[in-house]
């Protein structure tokens, strides 16, 4: 799944995961007539989390279809639908399910664009939930997510916040492979802002050393409910330096920002940033930004002292500032 | 059915057999990886029924899956190169055997898990209505598959649904080692009757009433009328794969050569154009001669093609 860098962010408004979820779903199924939802109870019930409630009004009991308890078959029947050029999602109601559907999943949906040679596609969507703590015992409380993230031809997405779910849902639904999506089950009622309308979600790497990591972290946090999802890489050693890491991170990313407490001019920040030019070039969407300490001798006055070494605002103010978010 | 569309089977028939036959061979000598599980003694199922398909319709297919997929179209030396892993296979040498597809003609792909694909054929099934197609969609399937959870799970949803599927089961009587008798309680046909589905009993050896049966099944599907079950009564003339030599354990020479001298496919309708003065033995002959050449051919060519590039191992994991 790749993320949009010219998406831009316009107004947002606070909905909790569930509601994530479905205007995910609802604004898929309008833009694209080949998605269907197929389940148990996913239509007038809406699921027992009554995440998808008010989908089958819009929408119709052709593309909101309540299935029998079957879960091997509706996957398979999905399977076959992709192929043929549909957009099925697949709704399991509880993450221990997905063992009746495994063959299905695991070896069919998995594997039959790499066994086709790349002739065939499965472009579809197993959405199902993860989760104990609910007091359901074994067999509705499982996180099963470790077994289709082992299989080769599978993309698994756990969202965490209501941006991510709605992001990550409508990525998956346009994917031409087969994602399962993992849902807490006690996150529908979490609350988080989400844009209106349109996007994506932008991916930054933040590469800091030493006490810098510890800001870095902070400013991930603070970047999340804004929507920017951060990466955050310690080298731990300057010399030898793992260099594999970092421009395997920004590869992944297309955005860096390079953290060290040091002097930027001809810093520790210069090199790495070089290394990950050399390493990433093709992959970038911006220049690699540096945040080291201002260059100026380190003044006494404790409030000019604070002003000289990079704080989580700044890597706040520098993500934003990458991702197109100013 | 006019002589040329008769001829047509009879070559289709016979081309499966050959394949089949080189196959074994390359087994035999050492040249084939893995294992093949033939088709010879059945090629009036898959004939039959493709022949009742248009080239825009879908299979699912089996282990079992040779047959199908030439039956449906698919040239032998494309299919010979899948199977030895060579980069012009049908799926560039990473299916193998068990796994061709052939999306072209619709074929949705053999699949090794029994039954493993009467979901997928649903499926292909359900597009095709949805897409206010006509459409229809066979899934080949084993008498082995009568035991697995899912044909029930997606007959049902068939009915439901009237989806323009038909399930085409083809009884060789074993499932792999054991006779099905062992491993199948109650009568095969109340299977789908259950669920309101129109079924039908075939010999399978018999291309003309296989055709006959599935034109009806098609036809009900095209008008929407929803999904039909075909039992084929046949016979496995080989083993359950071609390593399979000693079968004596489960079943007698001398039922093999009962099927073999009585019941073979190609047998019965050769001898049914003769009779009927549609053709003649020698233009039978002649038709033979033509598709071995050919099958021989297409052989020559997958044994001298180029095996995959290294570069290969990793693409086509995702789209």
């Amino acid at each position: 799944m790749t993320s949009d860098p010219a998406s831009t962010v316009v107004a947002t408004r606070e909905i909790t995961f569930g509601q994530a979820v479905r205007e995910a779903l609802a604004e898929e199924m309008r833009r694209d007539p080949t998605v269907f939802i197929i389940g148990e109870d996913v239509a007038e019930a809406g699921t027992p989390f009554k995440v998808l409630s008010g989908l089958v009004e819009e929408f119709g009991p052709a593309r909101v279809i309540d299935s029998p308890i079957s879960e091997a078959g509706i996957t398979g029947l999905a399977v076959g639908a992709a192929m043929a050029g549909m957009r099925p999602v697949v709704d399991i109601m509880f993450g221990d399910f997905i063992t009746l559907a495994m063959d299905q999943i695991a070896n069919q949906a998995a594997k039959v664009h790499y066994m086709s040679g790349g002739k065939l596609k499965v472009p579809m969507v197993v959405r199902t939930t993860l989760g104990a703590t609910r007091r359901s015992a074994a067999q509705h409380s499982q996180s099963l997510q470790a077994w289709v993230s082992h299989v080769p031809g599978l993309k698994v997405a756990l969202p965490s916040t209501p941006f991510d779910a709605k992001g990550l849902w409508k990525t998956a639904i346009r994917d031409d492979n087969p994602v399962v999506i993992f849902e807490d089950k006690l996150m529908y009622p979490l609350k988080g802002p989400v844009p209106e309308g349109e996007y994506a979600i932008p991916f930054v790497t933040i590469v800091a050393t030493s006490s810098m990591v510890q800001v870095a972290l902070r400013a991930a946090e603070m970047l999340s409910p804004l929507g920017i999802s951060a990466e955050v890489v310690d080298p731990r050693t300057t010399v030898p330096l793992d260099a594999r890491a970092l421009v395997d991170s920004a590869r992944k990313t297309s955005r860096v920002m390079v953290m060290d407490e040091g002097y930027e001019r001809y810093g520790v920040t210069a090199e790495l940033a070089a290394v990950i030019a050399e390493g990433a070039f093709h992959y970038l969407d911006a220049p690699v930004k540096r945040l080291g300490a201002m260059h100026v001798p380190v003044p006494f006055s404790p409030v000019l002292e604070d002003l000289t070494v990079p704080t989580p605002e700044r890597v706040v103010e520098v993500a934003k500032t990458l991702c197109g978010k100013r | 059915m006019n002589r040329d569309q008769y001829l047509t089977m009879y070559a289709q028939m016979y081309r499966i057999r050959v394949f089949e036959e080189h196959v074994n061979e390359l087994y035999t000598s050492g040249k084939m990886p893995g294992l093949a599980h033939l088709y010879i003694g059945e090629e009036a199922v898959a004939v039959g029924v493709c022949q009742a398909l248009r080239p825009d319709d879908y299979i699912t297919s089996t282990h079992r899956g040779h047959g199908h997929c030439l039956a449906k179209g698919a040239s032998a030396d494309r299919m010979f190169a899948e199977l030895l892993g060579k980069a012009p296979g049908y799926c560039s040498g990473k299916g193998g055997s068990m796994h061709i597809a052939d999306q072209e003609r619709g074929n949705l792909g053999a699949n090794a898990i029994v039954a493993g694909s009467t979901g997928i054929a649903a499926g292909a099934a359900f597009a095709a209505k949805r897409a206010r197609s006509d459409r229809v969609a066979v899934c080949f399937f084993g008498e082995g598959g009568l035991g697995q959870g899912i044909l029930y799970e997606v007959m049902n949803m068939a009915a439901l649904w009237t989806l323009p599927v038909i399930f085409v089961c083809e009884n060789n009587l074993y499932n792999e080692y054991t006779p099905y008798a062992e491993t199948t309680a109650g009568d095969l046909l109340a299977r789908p009757r259950a669920f309101g589905i129109v079924a039908e009993e075939t010999d399978g050896q018999d291309v003309r009433a296989v055709h006959a049966a599935a034109g009806r099944a098609v036809a009900r599907a095209r008008r929407g009328e929803g999904p039909a079950f075909l039992l084929c009564q046949t016979y496995r003339f080989l083993g359950h794969h071609v390593g399979d030599v000693n079968r004596g354990y489960y079943r007698t020479k001398d039922e093999e050569q009962r099927w073999r001298a009585e019941r073979d496919p190609l047998q019965i309708l050769m001898t049914w154009l003769i009779a009927e003065r549609i053709a003649t033995s020698e233009e039978c002959a002649r038709v033979g001669e033509q598709v071995r050449a050919e099958v021989a051919a297409g052989l020559q060519f997958a044994l001298a093609a180029a095996y995959p590039d290294p570069s290969e191992v990793d693409t086509h994991v995702y789209a």
